[in-house]
């Protein structure tokens, strides 16, 4: 496309480009899966809205690029990329019904079309829906655009948390129908699928008055607790942690099974992610075998616990010190000879011995020790005098444990000495050597550790199956922790929280997530390293050096500027 | 001298050596074994053998993508076993189109080359967009950055892929002209073998000449050297960079046909463990080196078919078979432990990473 058309008019090059990106999301089935989940009743769907808020988020960058050329320009460019963006689902829907698109596009169904065209009988009136909803789109992204800042973040919490409200509907009613006091409200909030009407703009209301508040009030709040004499601010942040260790101790009895359920499988991925972190994060050696260690703890556990097998017939805390062990001692032999590598080398090699621990559990010469393709089952839950740890609920405090204690551990070991080796490592190997770190010793620690914790978890992963197969150890595993923990922001202990907590029980909760998770996992990955490579909650120091760079070529363009024309 | 050598041993070295010494006398005890009982006929071990080379080369032309793109940017491009998928997978529905009417059968060699066409310009599309998307914006990032862009980009394109054709087995259709085998001599080959290797071969040569004989060769090269320096010379290198993933992505996608011709079934998780094998062919001739991945490639695809029955099974381990990609995932660490130069490449992965 001629170069000085999209300079002048940016809406085109973005319309373009949203378009593909929601023609996109329709085909893959994701606007009809997610359509059966009503956000607000009979209004919009689950669907719906990710078709909106991936519109609204380009017209609004269309907006932006806009105000470059004057006030008009604005509406001009995200009006355009609105009309371009429905345009574009005009066609696959006037395309879907001159041929049977099927055969090739499995997703490409007359319900999604219909999904499309706001479910009208008619498909003209539909398709001039569609447009409309475009140009719609448009106008309010520009209004948006136009808005002073503070207003602009009222408006965008207000509807995402209508959106997340809506989107988590199965977990907050049965909640809140708990407590009789809430019952009627909850009725009266959650009619059936999704929100009403009233109590969706109720609730916008609420936090949209509540964030014009914070955006008021809430620097001063801030600025007066930092003005508190460092005693009492102590004491303020130690009441803070007691508290949020009482919930976390209490949460499972609120919670209930199924929710239960959730946090033992987020809290597994916290633990591990904050041994991957330690590698990855701190260290800076990108791990893509991680499985492996997880898998010995599993195995060690299973094969020292299970009469299945008939071996051993220890319990598990007899067995839980060797798991740890053995995890470490094969990061050990693992890390002696990979680590003299770099980076992608690393990356590679790691991943390829996952898959060799992989291949040879679940290979019929190793059958007699380790099962097979059976896996080992019966593996007697871990017990304290006569307390056992079998319901979730239960497993929950086990794994708490755990977190708790690699949490610790970690949180002491970055500030150390070691800790600060390992992050001059990761990032210059040569000048980290230059003073004085041993490389390889430094680098096997790092690994050492994060195979000494992923170990752990794979023991407690064990006992709270009761069972375990090769193929529960595949190198997704590892791909799901790498994005735990770049979400999270590498390095970033609360980080880890987020990121498991967003990619792990969001989409235990969301059934429909199920089958698009790792695409999500993917595009995460990429958006993260384009648009934030620090995460969602960045370690302070790593958001400082992300952005030095950006900051120093920002001022060596200033200079450059007022130097002279650029030759 | 003595107090030389002494002190150049340190003990990582020594364990390292000893394991590797430990390996190779395994894998000639095996080997000898299994000679001995004589288990398998000549006529088995030439089939081993044939099929290795066809393996081989295929594992050789998606080891091009990986070695060029790691010669210009000093990234492995993960998402390359994704390009190795989307051509064969989008070509799949116009080779099941022409099988239905007939055309495959009646003009095998016109469907042929159609399908050829349409799978390479797919994955080319695909390694273009990949790299103006996904690359190209972080150039001069911190390295693990586009690393670990790469590992999204290919989970997302598997997932895409597997959104848009759905999470089945596709069979590919059997073209009648493939099937049956030649009389080589005494030797028996499979048709399609012949193609595979044949066809793999004439595309290897031929990359390989335009990048040593034509303008554009000769720029590629000059960028993989050093890119300021091309800069100033007056070559486009974000065109270069552009141009190398649509040479790798096209000899992908030719390489996803053969590869399909030869298990007849695509998938969307096809590219995994091929793309995985020919990093490890990139790695074995000597990454960033182009006849090396050659090399390397035919010479992963012999270990793979031969290996398992020759010295796993003479140590008496029971379906070697199911062993095979845990002797393509060793020999990759071995090398990048041993010799990460490869056979023919530099030293890349301690130096200029």
């Amino acid at each position: 496309m001629n170069p000085a058309l999209t300079q002048r008019f940016p809406g085109i090059r973005l319309g373009l480009i949203g378009g593909v990106s929601l023609v996109l999301l329709s085909l893959i089935g994701m606007v009809e899966t997610f359509n059966q989940r009503e956000i607000i009743s009979d209004l919009i769907s689950m669907g719906q809205t990710l078709l909106l808020l991936t519109a609204v988020f380009i017209a609004y960058l269309a907006a932006k690029r806009g105000r470059e050329h004057g006030r008009a320009q604005v509406f001009g460019a995200s009006i355009t990329a609105g009309l371009i963006m429905a345009g574009m689902l005009t066609l696959l829907v006037l395309l879907g019904q001159a041929i049977n698109m099927r055969q090739v596009f499995i997703n490409a169904s007359p319900v999604l079309f219909q999904i499309l065209i706001f479910q009208q009988e008619e498909l003209w009136a539909g398709i001039g829906l569609l447009l409309l909803a475009g140009a719609l789109i448009g106008f309010s992204a520009a209004l948006l655009c136009l808005l002073p800042h503070w207003l602009r973040r009222v408006i965008t919490t207000g509807l995402c948390s209508v959106a997340g409200v809506g989107l988590l509907q199965d977990l907050i009613a049965p909640i809140l129908s708990d407590w009789s006091l809430l019952a009627d409200f909850t009725d009266l909030l959650f009619p059936g699928n999704g929100l009403s009407i009233s109590g969706a703009v109720g609730l916008f209301i609420v936090v949209a008055a509540l964030s014009a508040l914070w955006s008021f009030r809430g620097q001063a709040l801030q600025t007066r607790i930092k003005a508190l004499p460092p005693q009492s601010r102590r004491g303020l942040n130690f009441a803070a942690l007691l508290a949020g260790a009482l919930v976390m101790l209490v949460l499972p009895q609120v919670l209930g099974l199924f929710l239960s359920e959730v946090m033992t499988i987020v809290g597994l991925y916290i633990l591990l992610g904050l041994g991957l972190n330690i590698v990855v994060g701190f260290a800076g050696l990108l791990d893509l075998g991680y499985v492996a260690f997880f898998a010995i703890g599993s195995y060690t556990v299973a094969i020292l616990t299970s009469p299945e097998l008939g071996f051993f017939d220890w319990n598990f805390w007899q067995a839980l010190p060797l798991a740890v062990l053995f995890g470490v001692l094969a990061g050990v032999i693992l890390g002696v000879p990979v680590l003299k590598m770099r980076g992608d080398y690393l990356a590679i090699a790691t991943l390829g011995f996952g898959e060799i621990i992989r291949i040879m559990v679940l290979s019929d010469f190793l059958r007699p020790w380790l099962g097979g393709a059976q896996g080992i089952g019966k593996i007697p839950k871990a017990a304290i005098g006569g307390f056992e740890f079998a319901t979730p609920q239960e497993i929950y405090y086990l794994i708490l444990a755990g977190c708790a204690l690699v949490g610790f551990i970690s949180w002491r070991l970055r500030d150390s000495r070691l800790g600060r080796a390992w992050m001059a490592v990761r990032e210059d190997e040569d000048v980290a050597q230059a003073m004085g770190i041993e490389l390889v010793a430094t680098k096997l620690l790092a690994f050492a550790t994060g195979a000494g914790f992923s170990a752990l978890s794979g023991a407690i992963f064990a006992t709270k199956l009761g069972s375990v197969y090769p193929h529960s150890f595949n190198v997704m595993i590892s791909i799901n922790i790498l994005c735990v923990i770049i979400v999270g922001g590498m390095g970033s202990m609360p980080g880890v929280a987020v990121g498991a907590i967003a990619l792990v029980g969001l989409p235990e909760l969301l059934r429909e997530f199920a089958e698009y998770r790792l695409l999500v996992y993917g595009a995460a990955l990429m958006a993260m390293m384009l648009l934030r490579p620090e995460g969602l909650w960045p370690e302070a120091t790593r958001q400082r050096e992300l952005h030095e760079e950006e900051d120093a070529v920002r001022a060596s363009k200033l200079a450059e500027g007022s130097a002279g024309p650029r030759s | 001298m003595l107090q030389r050598i002494r002190e150049r041993l340190n003990p990582t070295d020594i364990v390292m050596w000893s394991i590797g010494g430990i390996l190779l006398i395994m894998i000639c005890w095996g080997s000898v074994a299994t000679l001995v009982k004589g288990v398998y006929s000549t006529h088995h071990w030439i089939d081993f053998i044939i099929f290795g080379l066809a393996q081989g080369s295929v594992y050789a032309l998606i080891a091009m993508g990986y070695t060029m793109v790691y010669g210009v940017l000093r990234m492995i491009n993960f998402a390359h076993s994704e390009v190795f998928m989307s051509g064969p997978y989008t070509a799949y529905y116009f080779a099941a189109y022409f099988y239905r009417s007939g055309l495959l059968e009646s003009h095998p060699v016109i469907s042929m080359v159609l399908v050829f066409i349409i799978s390479m310009a797919t994955s080319t599309l695909i390694a273009y967009l990949l790299e103006l998307i996904a690359y190209r914006p972080l150039r001069g990032a911190p390295r693990l950055v586009p690393l670990i862009t790469a590992i999204g980009a290919s989970f997302f394109l598997q997932y895409v892929f597997k959104g848009l054709y759905g999470s089945g087995f596709q069979a590919y259709p059997v073209v009648k002209a493939l099937e049956g085998h030649l009389m080589v001599g005494p030797i028996r080959i499979l048709k399609f073998q012949i193609l595979v290797i044949v066809a793999a071969a004439i595309l290897m040569v031929a990359l390989y000449q335009f990048t040593q004989r034509t303008r554009l060769g000769k720029a590629l090269r000059s960028v993989s050297e050093d890119k300021e320096a091309s800069a100033l010379m007056g070559i486009d290198v974000d065109r270069m960079i552009s141009m190398t993933f649509m040479i790798g992505g096209a000899a992908a996608g030719a390489a996803g046909v053969l590869y399909a011709i030869m298990f007849k079934q695509v998938h969307f998780f096809m590219g995994f463990i091929p793309g995985i094998k020919a990093f490890t062919a990139a790695v074995l001739g000597g990454i960033g080196n182009i006849p090396g991945a050659m090399l390397g490639g035919i010479f992963l695809g012999l270990v793979e078919s031969v290996g398992p029955s020759l010295f796993l099974d003479g140590l008496g381990i029971v379906a070697p078979y199911q062993l095979k990609d845990a002797i393509a995932f060793s020999l990759l660490v071995l090398v990048l432990i041993f010799r990460p130069t490869g056979i023919l490449g530099e030293r890349l992965a301690v130096k200029k990473a």
